[in-house]
């Protein structure tokens, strides 16, 4: 169980989506940074759909009944245990009766936050996700409040050694391993987008400021859509639009010429001349965009997108068979325990946590 | 040298919506013959789902294939290319048409005052009175094209078209729940308040989407809507709460 002591700006349970309902106008959902919540999902374990909580912002303060191992990633929101800096990307076993902190953000919007075993809520149309408007999925249909006891799933800590490390150093936390990360690629300055249905459809005016000019994300702007600003997008002559599905990533145009990207909470279709769509590889730094950031659009084709998309299904791949072997302890018991020597606790204030070295990026 | 048979393009056009969705056009019109395509094509799907395929969505003209490009990975050319080519031999095999399967539901509706705010300014601009537009609304031919905006909230063709009316100039910051509208040719039901910008001119008592039931929504694709006017005091006894 975890207990909610604050529960932050906009903190909520999300998974890869609720696919397989729009036909009734049930929106998708799901996290806004795919990649940064399947990478935690994967450090402790965890199957890519597994709920992962989003923290929007300004974080949580959160307290472990029980031992249990987490990872984080995403946002760099100055995260720490008991006052100790937890580092992102790494699992980390956590000390019951442990707080998790967060301080001022320095980089991105989210942190993902993963534990192992899951946290124990109610499929609602298949997905965990939390659909605020809705009122369903999630943790009873809503972002976290102060004093909710989040359930979690029973579940072992993983990494063997772990625990005896945990022991060993009578640290809040120890790293239950280090993983050589795939990069994350794409950033808000280049968004690779492929033109949409309605590109020519724009003037050439259009056309040229959507790829040379910045747009700036607005204050508007939330988990249904990237309200942007910039040059106005103006169509060559007026379209007759009939409503069709959209996706993740939709670029679309109102009559006002200021585009939307369209993001998770979306809904299933819209009816708007649609200028581009955002590559799925490059969602993941758009989702950890603020407002006031700026945003600049490249145009890559359809195959280079689906190539990137499948490199970076590759890559998370490797990384869960990595991830796998050092949970099978694949290192050997004399490897590991050479590793052990050289861990060390930590003393609250004096840097960083005791850890198990790194069991290998590519092995 | 001109063949029209063999120059003629299909009924279809396949193009991509990004890097994992794929969309089929079935017409460019807003019209029954076409939607009914469009739905039987969705029902096909749902049926004999294509690997990879995680959400099949029908709209008015068109059904849209959610898709999963992993599932596709080492098969060629691309996965868009590849799913691209089994959507259409399933379009040329050709697709069993659904019509057979509609069913009839009639919906109760109170007509006009506090539940249809908007019924006196849509006779007006029609140039009915308002007991015409309640017997036009009730008699056409109502069939739900698709599903969106927000969960369970359906848009029905065959609206009488001396009912033909834009939405309203000024949207509604809150429409209550089961409010029936009409603007642009169609007509349509708000499932829960939210705002919205259509001309209301009735209310349904019916809760028409209830986490507690598989699947949620009541109402159903294709289904063909009866509207059967009710008074208040029958409104109120059919009130169903929502939870």
């Amino acid at each position: 169980m975890i207990r909610v002591l604050k529960p932050g700006a906009l903190s909520q349970l999300q998974d890869l989506g609720r696919y397989g309902h729009q036909r009734y106008g049930v929106p998708v959902n799901g996290v806004m940074d795919e990649w940064s919540h399947r990478i935690a999902n994967i450090l402790v374990g965890n199957p890519d759909d597994s709920p992962t909580l989003e923290c929007a912002l300004t974080g949580p303060a959160l307290r472990f009944t029980r031992d249990r191992l987490i990872a984080l990633s995403g946002a760099d929101m100055q995260a720490s245990i008991e006052g100790l800096p937890a580092p992102l990307n790494q699992p980390l076993l956590v000390r019951g009766g442990a707080t998790l902190r967060f301080g001022e953000r320095r980089r991105g919007a989210r942190v993902y936050l993963a534990v192992r075993g899951g946290f124990d809520v109610p499929r609602v149309m298949g997905s965990r996700s939390t659909y605020i408007r809705g009122g369903y999925g999630g943790f009873h249909g809503r972002a976290l409040s102060r004093d909710d006891r989040l359930p979690l799933c029973a579940c072992d800590t993983g990494y063997p050694g772990a625990t005896r490390l945990l022991v060993q150093c009578g640290t809040p936390f120890v790293s239950a391993g280090q993983f050589e990360l795939p990069a994350a690629g794409g950033a808000p300055g280049m968004l690779r987008v492929m033109q949409g249905p309605q590109w020519e459809a724009f003037t050439e005016d259009a056309r040229t400021a959507f790829c040379e000019h910045a747009y700036e994300i607005g204050n508007q702007s939330d988990r249904m859509g990237y309200r942007l600003s910039g040059p106005r997008l103006s169509l060559a002559s007026p379209l007759e639009m009939v409503s069709e599905a959209v996706a993740f990533g939709t670029v679309q145009v109102p009559p006002d010429g200021n585009p939307i990207i369209l993001m998770a909470d979306r809904q299933s279709a819209g009816g708007y001349p649609k200028i581009a769509y955002v590559a799925s590889v490059d969602l993941p730094a758009l989702a950890q965009a603020v407002p006031g950031d700026a945003v600049r659009f490249a145009t890559v084709s359809l195959d280079e997108a689906q190539a990137l998309y499948l490199a970076r299904e590759d890559a998370l791949a490797a990384l869960r068979r990595t991830v796998a072997l050092a949970m099978q302890g694949a290192h050997g018991d004399a490897n590991r325990q050479s590793h052990q020597d050289a861990a060390m606790p930590a003393a609250p204030g004096q840097g960083g946590p005791a850890s198990i070295p790194a069991v290998g990026g590519e092995s | 040298m001109e063949n029209p048979a063999a120059s003629a393009a299909p009924p279809w056009r396949i193009a991509p919506v990004g890097d994992r969705c794929l969309i089929v056009t079935l017409g460019d019109q807003v019209e029954a013959q076409v939607n009914r395509a469009v739905l039987s094509l969705a029902a096909h799907l749902q049926a004999e789902p294509l690997e990879g395929v995680i959400d099949v969505v029908p709209a008015f003209t068109t059904v849209a294939l959610h898709y999963l490009p992993q599932a596709y990975a080492g098969k060629p050319p691309t996965p868009y290319g590849y799913l691209a080519a089994r959507v259409e031999e399933r379009l040329r095999r050709g697709i069993p048409d659904i019509d057979a399967e509609s069913r009839v539901v009639e919906i109760p509706a109170c007509y006009g005052g506090p539940f249809g705010p908007d019924l006196e300014e849509v006779a007006e601009r029609c140039g009915l009175t308002t007991g015409e537009v309640i017997d036009l609304h009730a008699a056409s031919p109502l069939v739900i094209y698709t599903f969106f905006f927000a969960p369970g909230t359906p848009f029905a063709g065959g609206l009488d078209p001396r009912l033909a009316l834009p939405r309203r100039a000024t949207p509604r910051t809150e429409v209550p729940a089961g409010s029936v509208a009409i603007a642009n040719g169609l007509s349509m039901i708000y499932p829960l308040a939210m705002p919205g910008g259509w001309n209301l001119i009735a209310r349904t008592p019916w809760n028409l989407f209830d986490l507690r039931r598989d699947p949620p929504s009541r109402l159903r694709l294709g289904d063909r809507l009866h509207f059967v006017p009710v008074t208040p005091a029958e409104f109120d006894r059919l009130y169903e709460a929502r939870p």
